[in-house]
């Protein structure tokens, strides 16, 4: 979806402010507001695209007025709701009128917490093999799917090349659309500058996204 | 958000969904065990050992797991170097995909709308605003992390340092210098930290 998150190459939002010293959390309920995340997005109830993309589908407004923890806190009570898992009366009361269902994986306990915090593996094997090959020209489709994807509006309809082959992956798009790992090759696309911004862009800027290969054609 | 966030724990853990034994787990790894102390390690055994470098930009996450680190390192990592002639920034204009294996939780700053937005346009002047200027004609190699690989830098190793321990490299190597908004802390620097 064409939607507020997609800020690449947006002007107008300011410096960027670092923070000196700054602590892994500001306050003890955003601690919390992430583990919340991690232990039910642990649960198979949804994946990770699935997850993004109930944080893109939050207001324009709302998603620049949030801070990261406050948008991770809003998406994790739309899908719970949104699942089933949960009512909104109860969240407004605070507490549960009625036991959970069961989940598709049982909760992780905490010795099992460890094991869940190390990064799992999306790539897939492979049904065909990779079409482009690395140095290869290629052009990002110009498509702007209602539902979620990984090419950012800066980088479509442009020529670049292929830099990597990252392998073969679960296709984002896929699994929010239409709730299903369909893996895709994954390439590192490399652009110059004057391709995504023109004749006034630094020349020394060479940038690249991550790209599936059905965001894909040959150059 | 204290009240809020309460409300949805509460009604989590009486369904049984979550156990706050776990979520104090999560916390606790976060403040006190995952975090840039684990890819400054990796950093630093790059700089003391080439052919660790070498499989480091091969494979990192199958490099780092022949460390033994105490904090194991998932899946789908790469490590990109800085040269004299190229220097390599990591965003995420979509969202706020960082490498939270080595590096934990992301600051404020990565995930802000100003960072997002003007990284892979005019990195520069992102540059700037974090106090660093570089030659006008090294290359800025922006990479936007679109999918789930995850991209660490390997910033340069700083003059002066030979012969020195991977503890005291480890020292060196700053969170911001491997997201790519950074440089090492030079010899100089390193030296007057220590002493202070």
């Amino acid at each position: 979806m064409n939607g507020i998150h997609d800020l690449g190459g947006m002007d107008g939002f300011g410096k960027v402010e670092a923070e000196p010293a700054e602590p892994p959390f500001h306050d003890t309920w955003e601690g919390r507001a992430l583990a919340l995340n991690r232990l039910m997005g642990a649960t198979g109830e949804w994946n990770i695209d699935v997850g993004r993309y109930w944080i893109e589908t939050l207001p324009p407004a709302v998603y620049l007025n949030s801070s990261y923890y406050r948008k991770w806190t809003l998406r994790l009570e739309r899908l719970c709701v949104a699942r089933g898992l949960l009512t909104q009366q109860e969240l407004d009361a605070g507490h549960a009128t009625g036991p959970g269902r069961p989940l598709k994986k049982k909760t992780a306990t905490p010795a099992e917490v460890d094991r869940l915090l190390v990064r799992g593996s999306y790539s897939r094997p492979a049904t065909a093999p990779a079409r482009f090959q690395v140095g290869a020209r290629v052009r990002t489709k110009n498509i702007h799917p209602a539902s979620h994807t990984r090419l950012p509006r800066f980088a479509r309809g442009h020529v670049g090349t292929i830099e990597r082959i990252q392998g073969c992956h679960v296709f984002p798009d896929a699994a929010v659309a239409d709730g299903v790992e369909r893996p895709e090759w994954l390439y590192t696309v490399t652009f110059e500058a004057s391709e995504l911004w023109g004749p006034d862009a630094d020349p020394t800027v060479r940038t690249s996204i991550e790209a599936f290969e059905p965001y894909l054609e040959a150059a | 958000m204290q009240l809020r966030v309460r409300a949805l724990e509460t009604v989590l853990t009486e369904k049984g969904y979550v156990d706050p034994a776990s979520l104090d787990r999560i916390v606790e790894a976060y403040e006190t065990r995952i975090g840039p102390h684990i890819g400054a390690q990796v950093v630093a055994r790059a700089w003391a050992d080439p052919a660790f470098k070498q499989k480091l930009l091969e494979d990192a996450s199958r490099a780092i797991e022949t460390m033994g680190l105490k904090q194991k390192v998932g899946d789908h990592l790469v490590a990109v170097e800085n040269t004299p002639t190229t220097h390599n920034m990591i965003v995420c204009t979509l969202c706020s995909c960082y490498p939270w294996d080595v590096l934990g939780l992301p600051p404020v700053w990565y995930k802000s709308t100003p960072y997002r937005s003007r990284s892979v346009k005019e990195p520069r002047t992102v540059l700037a605003d974090f106090g660093v200027t570089l030659p006008a004609d090294t290359t800025i190699r922006v990479w936007d992390s679109t999918a789930e690989t995850r991209f660490i830098v390997l910033p340069m190793r700083p003059d002066g340092t030979d012969g020195w321990s991977e503890e005291r490299l480890a020292a060196l190597v700053t969170r911001d210098s491997m997201i790519g908004t950074g440089l090492a802390k030079t010899a100089a620097e390193a030296n007057a930290g220590a002493g202070a």
